[in-house]
């Protein structure tokens, strides 16, 4: 049901910077639709990071975070051709994981 | 009194005037920071990515993909074809801009009832299909610059009548687009209103749509954004696709000949 992740990875020195543009609509569960009824909440609850199998970041996320959030990160180690893979869960227990190779 | 008053209040003004000029950003700067800011996480690319596979997708009653649609250089040919619309086209006999040739590709080709797809609500059904073929098909034309063209009869007839429309008042509040877009640096609240009757005004204006719109959430075509200009305008919503907001079209990428297209854009 949920659509890909973009994810960019970049080395550079002994740094490795990750860029992700998520797809999810992150409702808040504040709005309410043309018919009064308020649209519940939707959202992704954990997101994080693997490098290698390793994980490298972890955040819990609520509602203040927008539609279609973008997120970047960076983490020590990592070189080209490595791989980084992203999953989230939100609250409806939806997962999803995308993977990149660094360039 | 008062009027000492008074001037004491304009000098303290005028002394006030060039610390916050020298210590503050012009407002113009400051979104152009948040743009800049934004830009690296545009979602209008998980649009178009979304486009790019439903492009490709067999959909319809008839099970086929738009892979055969001719958006003007030839049946299938994507790259550069945005900055070349509105354009004539033989096959329907009509001046067609990029939402009004997807409307008769996904009639022809996929068996949808394009007068269907005009009549549902943006963000909806089928107009949610749209949304990302136009941030995809824009996105095949980035850095492209635009080259409407003005050979045939019937482009210079729909220049002459997006003209018209462009300068024709009315509505309760007696606007046209020219009150806005007809003059440089004009704004409404905090946006700079591109002047849309000559360049560089009019390659950033019709140049940057389709966007994101982040107060949104959504992307935004061309046509939801003239359906929108008329809605601020009090005028009643044009038809989607209609010849009047194709005509707009041409008049205004005519205008932006030159400009460098940056869409699908971000927009705040």
């Amino acid at each position: 049901m949920s659509e890909p992740m973009r994810i960019r990875a970049q080395a550079q020195g002994d740094k490795t910077t990750v860029r992700v543009l998520v797809s999810h609509e992150m409702e808040s569960g504040q709005r309410k639709d043309a018919a009064g009824k308020t649209v519940p909440a939707w959202f992704i609850q954990s997101i994080s990071a693997t490098w290698n199998g390793k994980t490298v970041m972890s955040a819990q996320w609520g509602t203040a975070v927008s539609k279609n959030p973008f997120m970047q990160f960076a983490f020590k180690g990592g070189k080209a051709g490595d791989k980084i893979a992203v999953s989230w869960v939100d609250n409806h227990g939806d997962k999803r994981t995308d993977e990149a190779v660094i360039a | 009194m008062k009027s000492s008053l008074f001037g004491l209040a304009a000098l303290a003004a005028i002394a006030a005037l060039p610390l916050t000029a020298a210590a503050q950003k012009s407002t113009a700067e400051g979104i152009a920071e948040y743009r800049a800011m934004l830009a690296d996480g545009n979602p209008a690319e998980l649009y178009e990515a979304k486009g790019e596979g439903l492009w490709k997708e067999a959909r319809g009653p008839k099970k086929a993909s738009l892979e055969q649609c001719d958006l003007g250089k030839g049946p299938g040919v994507v790259k550069g074809a945005f900055v070349e619309l509105p354009r004539f086209f033989a096959d329907t006999q009509r001046v067609q801009d990029l939402e009004s040739r997807l409307l008769t590709c996904m009639e022809q080709l996929q068996g949808f009832n394009a007068g269907e797809i005009a009549k549902t609500r943006f963000g909806a059904g089928e107009q949610k299909t749209i949304e990302s073929l136009v941030a995809y098909i824009s996105g095949e034309s980035r850095e492209l610059a635009f080259n409407v063209p003005q050979s045939h009869a019937k482009e210079k007839l729909m220049y002459e009548v997006g003209k018209k429309m462009f300068y024709l008042r009315g509505g309760p509040y007696d606007f046209s687009c020219a009150s806005c877009h007809g003059e440089d640096n004009k704004r409404v609240r905090l946006q700079d209103l591109p002047n849309l009757t000559r360049q560089p005004g009019a390659g950033v204006g019709f140049g940057s749509w389709p966007a994101y719109r982040v107060s949104s959430g959504d992307l935004w075509s061309m046509q939801r954004r003239l359906n929108d200009c008329y809605r601020q305008q009090r005028f009643p919503f044009p038809g989607y696709a209609s010849d009047a907001t194709i005509a707009l079209g041409v008049y205004m990428g005519v205008n932006a000949k030159g400009g460098a297209s940056i869409a699908p854009a971000l927009k705040r």
